[in-house]
């Protein structure tokens, strides 16, 4: 390890790094604003400036740019030197020269880097005299605001936004103190992953939009650790509230999951818990009760009636267990389509009993090649295709490398490396928002891409059966992929539920066992459908049909709905016989959607913000999300209602559970896979130096008047019996456990870029470890079970279309679409074909094509796409108001 | 006093053909080097000439290219750095539009000493009778066989291109030119690492000046010795010289190294003219500092245009006379500095319209004292190192000498709040 001196004290450092991110782990504060550690350095805002020196006796020494420098054993260098002081002061002066000064009507007031680098330079009066640019603003979209005058041109955007996240449509424009950051037109930001620049914008050019609409400031926000509710990938959030509306949802650093970033269904995709469709009271029939009426009621029905319970993929564990332990374990239904509830246990077993790790997202980014089999990441597990995007960077790094360039010196590595990416085979039946970076791409029907993927797996491991009348060219590809990966030191396959195919999971098995008998760090990534999809999986339940069964069947006659809109998991045929069947249908839910509406009593549950709760992602991690606020109306959380219906029913078990802590221990005694849950977070009692975690900034304002209209007097603060955390500005101010960090914050870091004060080092792991429990680990030892079934190959139907979904980063998902900002972005009702389908049909563009899938009927206009493979059609996921079906599925058209 | 750069130049200035350029000898040093001299004996006649950058840094020629890693493979590149916008500079124009093939010729011996397999003029956008020339020069180089497959029965191949920027002084920094040219914006890039590990593509390049390349071909045919004894110093060969300003006769005229600045204005660009008296010049382009009086006598090379404070740069005087206000004349620079940052790096993108705004104010006579300390510091701050590139620096130099010798007028200017030239209707 290189020792370098630093205003002359030793301090031991890590090699490889630049002196900036250096001072910042060892603590100093040196200002910057065009480094990011995901972004690496450029040198373009030179406010990092220090002093170097040649040896003991140089009193003079040069100026250098921190961010460029790389760590040398023996170095001198001076952050505290006076003209390395007045330099980064003068550049604030500089930046300053333009800025406007506009921090009380801007947004990023109070959390703004570059409010915090300009105190910490120490820069106060302005010199400067005359007329400052002015630009003029583009409209972006739903999700972010656009100020360019704020502009301090570091262009950590452009980097973000086009080097990491691979967008096209944000660009530098211009030249000297011109430079415009902007679309070439106005319009909505075309990336997934936009709402990142709000972090990544050290001021205020971009910012959230739908913060806007009830703008807060960050030090005015009541916060918690919050954990991202639209995907399975299980992101990391801090979400913020005031006045008991959800206001922010922003990144909360998880070295292992989701980094800096989140994508913009995570970001925005919160505006649901404000929704007019919410829940807020309980109702019998159309009714409005209070608390008690509806518990007595409930409480009676259930004590009366044949008792089912039907649970959630979309809820925490907590809820989905005590609804589990009130109706009785036999009587627990999984609350999703058998297709589904099938595949969520194949995940289970692919990851169990096989010898192949599944990797975090920090791991995907570091692997080496990639096979990626039926899923189109972007849109299904968006953050998972962000990582994937870094990936393809690994294999050019080592040409980076061996040409002695730093891999932090981002423009030179990017500059060698030039448009060499790394293996990347994407398999899926349609075109994928990753495809501009895959080394080769296929289309192909999910029996097609499961019949290549098990190509792919018998040519790595010949024990592995082959595949039958395998045409030459998929022959070939199979080959090319096979060789990449077993080239590869950490190669990953990613497989998942999206396309709603077996075959294609289990070919995705093959290979990353074959794979994993050579390679030791060979992984499996599988994406699931819903954020707690895999908790409810490993929980064990029946299947949703069977309830249907046991109702028609009459075995039972009440049902309680948890937290699910049956009609996104069932033919609303069956459905609506099965709710029509039912004596009393109970529904615990806090948005209304279409079971709501067929409800006896509905029971108004707490959206993950006003809840905690325990979600399992797809890496079997297990995270905990805390309550941000108690709401003060009749909501909270679906377990919360059924220990106190539990205590009116008499069920002496639950009764016995008092807290989220006692229904968490019992999970973790009594559900086998989840052993351990209970130590995903310290417990309720934990306190640091006799003190709770504050939820609020210690600047919070307003807290006395807040509800002087009300009453003079400010009422008592909540009391949390179920975490550390409190509901105050008083508490705890150092750095809390890693999983109950509320928000960042560190004295002269205000904004986001305070995290580096949390890291173990700069970028790395967050002090103590990042959050999370894996749950499960693979059969190291074991023998690969190889699938050894498999599918014939797909020949297209006269007359039929072999119906596949479609998912939507944007519309498909059941709560984010329910925002203003996501919903604005969804697409419209379609389905897509084949051109030489549509050809065949006499369908153009976009006119309406009638068929019909399992007996339901649709009517949609067509798209027509030369990707799709022929016989073969898309039909979007979980659109609102299109009809479910249990996909993939024949569609017959009528002639 | 040989002239090797210029003495076959007609006196049209009409491009020479290929006829009329091999008549003057043209191309005999790519036949000679095509013939049987190793990449690594041309670049060790170019150290030995100690032929210097003529772009305005005045680096060592052979040993820039002796960095270019030999074994790699993969493309390398040669550039000619033909973006002259240094403003009073027009010395490569004279070779471009006059001369083509003996860049080309230049360029293709150099291409040779790295083992380019690409080579590419970067030309500036508004010398259009430059780009006629050397298009017709490339077609003609191309049928002759100096270009493309097995050069000469070689068996070394050159592709040569030309490309017209579109008029950014930022290009004419080699790593701009090299972004310019990858169709990316025009910013510099960082080094290390250098153009020659990792340019163009990211693969091996060198970018020399026009100028430089010139002088290729005649070292090769007459030898290093010869080069060094074509100077009046240590540093070798000829030099094209640029007279601008109010002289009698402005001009560019090739000469050896070393010529004093009162040779240049008195003998080639016939003196002051009548009525105006010479306060100053810039001796190599915009960039570089001002020199005086006392400096006239100063030999004009890389070696002894430094030690008087200034640079040798590309070695075109422009100058300042007793008629014209020096913050005037600064501030025309300064304009023309900040117009043309590239907006990458803080001090330069902010700091340079700042000094050109406060060098208005002072024209205008809204100076106020404490204007000269702001001017002051921005030529303390905007220094080497603290700024991503030279662009900054150099639009500092011209500032930080006026500052030093014209002082006095600077301060009139705050003190009488007025221009004290413009009256005279002179400015």
């Amino acid at each position: 390890m290189p020792t370098i001196y630093i205003d002359n004290k030793p301090y031991e450092v890590k090699s490889g790094k630049n002196l900036l991110e250096t001072c910042l782990s060892l603590g100093f504060d040196l200002p910057y604003f065009c480094w990011h550690p995901a972004l690496g350095s450029v040198g373009a805002c030179r406010q990092c400036a220090v002093k170097v020196y040649k040896d003991e006796d140089d009193k003079k020494g040069r100026l250098i740019m921190s961010c460029m420098e790389p760590v040398n054993d023996k170095q001198r260098i001076s952050v505290a030197d006076p003209e390395a002081s007045e330099f980064r002061a003068n550049v604030i002066e500089w930046l300053m020269t333009n800025h406007p000064h506009d921090c009380a009507v801007c947004d990023e007031g109070g959390s703004c880097h570059l409010q915090d680098m300009t105190v910490m330079t120490g820069h106060a009066y302005r010199r400067f005299r005359y007329d400052k640019r002015t630009y003029r603003n583009q409209d972006l979209g739903p999700f972010l605001n656009h100020e360019m005058n704020r502009c301090i041109q570091c262009y950590r955007c452009v980097r973000y936004y086009r080097d990491y996240a691979g967008g096209h449509d944000l660009e530098a424009f211009a030249s000297k103190n011109n430079v415009y950051f902007g679309r070439a037109e106005d319009g909505p930001l075309e990336s997934e992953f936009s709402g990142n620049l709000a972090e990544i914008c050290p001021t205020g050019v971009f910012t959230d939009k739908t913060l806007k609409q009830h703008y807060t400031r960050k030090w005015d926000l009541t916060m918690a650790p919050s954990v991202c509710q639209h995907c399975s990938l299980g992101c990391n959030t801090i979400a913020g509230e005031r006045y008991g509306e959800l206001r922010l949802i922003s990144n909360r650093y998880n070295g292992e999951v989701n980094g800096y970033f989140l994508c913009d269904r995570g970001r925005f995709g919160y505006e649901f818990t404000n929704s007019e469709d919410r829940i807020r009271q309980p109702f019998i029939g159309r009714k409005p009760v209070d608390r008690t009426a509806i518990l007595h009621e409930v409480a009676q029905a259930v004590k009366d009636g044949k008792v089912i319970g039907v649970g959630s993929p979309r809820a925490s564990l907590q809820s989905n267990f005590a609804l589990k332990k009130l109706v009785g374990e036999d009587h627990f239904y999984h609350g999703v389509s058998d297709n589904e509830h099938d595949l969520a246990e194949l995940v289970i077993k692919v990851l169990k009993e096989g010898p192949a790790r599944t990797p975090s997202l920090h791991e995907v980014e570091k692997a080496d090649a990639v096979f990626i089999l039926g899923e189109d990441l972007i849109n299904t597990a968006p953050m998972l295709g962000l990582a994937v995007r870094q990936s393809v960077k690994q294999q050019p790094m080592k040409q980076v490398t061996n040409a002695h360039i730093p891999a932090w010196h981002d423009a030179a590595a990017r500059e060698l490396m030039q448009d060499s990416k790394g293996p990347l085979f994407i398999a899926t039946v349609n075109t994928t928002k990753l495809d501009d970076i895959a080394t080769q791409t296929y289309r192909a029907a999910p029996d097609e891409v499961a019949r290549l993927g098990f190509a792919v797996a018998n040519l790595l491991d010949p024990t592995v059966p082959p595949v039958k009348n395998l045409p030459k060219e998929i022959q070939q590809l199979a080959g090319e992929i096979a060789k990449a990966l077993s080239e590869a030191e950490r190669p990953v396959i990613i497989s998942g539920a999206s396309c709603e195919s077996q075959s294609v999971i289990k070919a995705a098995a093959n290979i990353a066992w074959a794979l994993q008998k050579k390679t030791a760090q060979a992984g499996i990534v599988l994406t699931l459908p819903e954020c707690n999809s895999l908790g409810l999986a490993m929980m064990g339940g029946h299947r949703l049909n069977s309830a249907f069964d046991c109702v028609l069947n009459g075995h039972c006659d009440t049902v309680i709905i948890m937290e699910n809109d049956l009609y996104r998991h069932g033919k609303a045929s069956v459905v609506n016989e099965f709710l029509m069947k039912c004596k009393k249908v109970i529904v615990f839910d806090h948005i209304v959607h279409a079971t709501i509406e067929k409800a006896h009593m509905v029971m108004p549950a707490g959206t993950f913000a006003e809840s905690d709760g325990t979600l399992v992602n797809n890496e079997g991690r297990a995270q905990r999300f805390f309550q941000v606020f108690e709401a003060t109306d009749a909501v909270q959380e679906s377990w919360r209602w059924i220990l106190q219906l539990a205590a009116l029913t008499g069920n002496q078990k639950i009764t016995a559970w008092k807290n989220f802590e006692d229904l968490t221990e019992a999970i973790a005694k009594e559900e086998k896979l989840l052993a351990g849950v209970e130590r995903v977070t310290p417990s309720a009692a934990y306190r640091v130096a006799g003190q709770k975690i504050p939820r609020e900034p210690h600047r919070y304002s307003g807290r006395t008047a807040m509800l002087a209209n009300i009453s003079v007097s400010e009422p008592k603060p909540p009391v949390d019996p179920d975490s550390p955390l409190s509901y105050t500005m008083e508490g705890f101010r150092g750095l809390p456990p890693s999983s109950v960090i509320p928000f960042f914050w560190s004295p002269g870091w205000n904004s986001v870029q305070s995290v580096n004060k949390y890291q173990d080092e700069v970028g790395a792991s967050l002090r103590g470890g990042d959050p999370g429990l894996r749950l499960i680990e693979p059969h190291l030892n074991g023998r690969a079970p190889y699938f050894t079934q498999i599918p014939e190959i797909f020949t297209p139907m006269k007359d039929h279309l072999w119906t596949v979904p479609l998912h939507h980063i944007f519309g498909s998902e059941e709560l984010s679409v329910r925002g203003d900002a996501i919903a604005k972005r969804a697409p419209g009702h379609y389905v897509m074909i084949n051109v030489d389908d549509a050809v065949q049909l006499k369908l153009a563009e976009g006119q309406n094509f009638e068929f019909e899938i399992e007996g339901q009927p649709y009517r949609l206009p067509v798209t027509i796409s030369t990707s799709i493979p022929r016989g073969v059609a898309g039909l979007p996921y979980g659109l609102p108001g299109l009809p479910f079906v249990d996909l993939p599925a024949w569609a017959i058209f009528k002639k | 006093m040989e002239k090797p750069l210029t003495h076959h130049i007609r006196d049209d200035k009409r491009p020479l053909d290929l006829k009329e350029y091999e008549k003057v000898g043209g191309y005999e040093a790519l036949r000679k080097v095509m013939k049987g001299m190793s990449p690594k004996a041309v670049q060790d006649l170019v150290k030995e000439s100690n032929l210097r950058g003529r772009g305005g840094a005045g680096f060592a020629t052979g040993l820039k290219w002796s960095f270019v890693p030999m074994d790699v493979p993969g493309p390398k590149y040669l550039i000619a750095n033909a973006d002259e916008m240094e403003p009073g500079t027009f010395k490569d124009r004279i070779l471009l539009e006059s001369t083509p093939h003996q860049l080309i010729e230049g360029m293709i011996l150099s291409a040779y000493a790295i083992q380019a397999d690409h080579s590419f003029v970067f030309l500036r956008w508004a010398y259009k009778t430059a780009a006629q020339a050397i298009t017709q020069a490339l077609r003609e180089a191309y049928e002759a066989g100096y270009l493309g497959k097995n050069i000469l029965g070689s068996g070394y191949n050159l592709e040569m291109h030309l490309h017209t920027g579109v008029g950014r002084y930022m290009c004419g920094e080699e790593t701009a030119l090299l972004n310019s040219l990858e169709g990316k914006r025009a910013t510099p890039r960082a080094k290390p690492p250098f153009p020659q590990i990792s340019g163009l593509f990211g693969k091996p390049t060198i970018v020399n000046n026009v100028e430089t390349l010139c002088n290729i071909p005649h070292i090769v045919n007459k030898g290093s010795d010869w080069f060094r004894t074509l100077s009046r110093t240590t540093d070798t060969g000829t030099k094209i010289y640029g007279v601008s300003g109010k002289v009698k006769k402005p001009g560019a005229w090739e000469l050896p190294l070393g010529v004093t600045m009162r040779e240049l204005i008195e003998e080639y660009a016939g003196g002051m003219q009548d009525g105006v008296k010479f306060r100053g010049a810039l001796p190599g382009g915009a960039s570089t500092d001002f020199l005086v009086e006392e400096h006239l006598d100063v030999k004009m090379d890389y070696t002894h245009v430094a030690q008087a404070g200034s640079r040798l740069g590309t070695g075109t005087l422009i100058i300042l006379d007793d008629k014209t206000c020096p913050v005037g004349f600064v501030q025309n620079m300064e304009h023309f500095f900040a117009q043309e940052s590239c907006g990458f790096c803080t001090p330069c993108r902010e700091g340079l319209p700042w000094v050109d705004k406060i060098l208005a104010s002072l024209d205008l006579g809204e100076g106020r004292e404490e204007d000269l300390k702001l001017l002051d510091f921005h030529t303390k701050y905007l220094g080497p190192g603290n700024t991503f590139c030279a662009l900054a620096p150099g639009a500092m130099e011209p500032l930080q000498s006026a500052l030093k010798y014209f002082r006095k007028d600077f301060e009139q200017h705050v003190h009488d709040h007025r221009c004290p030239w413009k009256e005279n209707g002179h400015r």
